[in-house]
């Protein structure tokens, strides 16, 4: 009966491998669909200037952030003064989305706490947000210089986020099959 | 009585009331679509619920989204396209046939087979059993009858 003992701790052991990884996880982070493909396109009102666009064609030739923030997202508050620190160390520019919100809470925001974004787009009915995937704000998505997106990240993004899911991949070469 | 009974009927109309307050469509064809489809569709924000039960701002904007579409004459298929290329197959409470889903399909199956297999290897082990407990204890009674 020595195999029926081999077979409860075998069993045993690998419940507690399952259980240590699977509960571990954050059952909120969904895998982004569009990890390693065209990010969607878009375009809207500035949220500074409504007469000028904010597009996904600003966004390429170079990496960039796109960053999906609202007023009353209090990740969004966490994360801010780090992306301040990050956009203030030129490691990248930083899009803005301003998902479900209201223009002058927005413009106040930025006034209070400082813009990092080189320019946000003004997603007041969210339609730009439904297409980019968002489900909770902030939401962190790494886009390459051919508009392909790298990387999503969901909460607040912090430093250690940052070297650790970013910055291997800003090194990354793309495009340029030649 | 009557008083309890108001009162009942009263917070039972705030949650009928609460979800989702578009008009329904003239359409009933259209509409009982448009219900069956966010009943299948699930909430990101607050993963167990389906977006029709939900009153989280995604649910809202989802139910417009999917309306609108409806409305524009697309098809169910191409409802859950959308919302398959956006938010990934976890959107769906009865997620596609496809590769990557495939084991979520099988797996009651197998685990089905896997349970009658074990149960055929333990009953014939049991039956080839020389002799069963039961029937050594039987005997040993009416041995202790005969004596008595």
């Amino acid at each position: 009966m020595m195999l029926r003992y081999i077979f409860l701790i075998v069993a045993f052991i690998a419940l507690m491998v399952m259980f240590s990884i699977g509960l571990r996880k954050d059952p909120s982070a969904l895998p982004s669909p569009f990890i390693d493909k065209a990010a969607p396109a878009f375009e809207l009102p500035d949220l500074e200037d409504p007469q000028k666009t904010v597009s996904r064609d600003d966004l390429l030739g170079k990496k960039t952030l796109v960053n999906v923030w609202a007023t009353w997202c209090v990740g969004c508050r966490e994360e801010h003064a780090y992306l301040m620190q990050l956009a203030q160390s030129g490691a990248i520019p930083i899009y803005g989305i301003n998902w479900r919100d209201n223009r002058d809470d927005a413009l106040r925001w930025l006034q209070q706490y400082g813009n990092p974004y080189v320019a946000s787009g003004f997603d007041a009915d969210a339609r730009v947000g439904i297409d980019w995937g968002v489900y909770g704000a902030p939401e962190t998505f790494l886009v390459d210089e051919q508009g392909v997106v790298l990387h999503k990240h969901l909460g607040p993004l912090d430093a250690v986020i940052w070297q650790r899911d970013f910055v291997p991949l800003l090194a990354l070469v793309t495009g340029d099959e030649s | 009585m009557r008083q309890a009974l108001a009162l009942v009927l009263l917070f039972w109309s705030l949650v009928a009331a609460g979800i989702d307050t578009e008009p329904a469509f003239e359409d009933e064809a259209l509409q009982a679509r448009y219900e069956k489809i966010i009943d299948e569709v699930r909430c990101l924000k607050c993963q167990n619920q389906t977006i029709k039960d939900s009153n989280a701002f995604l649910a809202a904007d989802l139910r417009r989204e999917i309306r609108g579409l409806l409305a524009d004459g697309k098809s169910d298929e191409e409802v859950y396209d959308f919302l398959v290329e956006r938010y990934g197959e976890f959107a769906l409470y009865r997620p596609r046939l496809s590769g990557k889903t495939l084991i979520l399909w099988l797996a009651p199956a197998l685990l089905v087979l896997g349970g009658v297999f074990l149960l055929v290897r333990i009953l014939r082990r049991r039956m080839s059993l020389p002799i069963d407990d039961e029937a050594l204890e039987l005997s040993t009674d009416d041995d202790a009858h005969a004596q008595g």
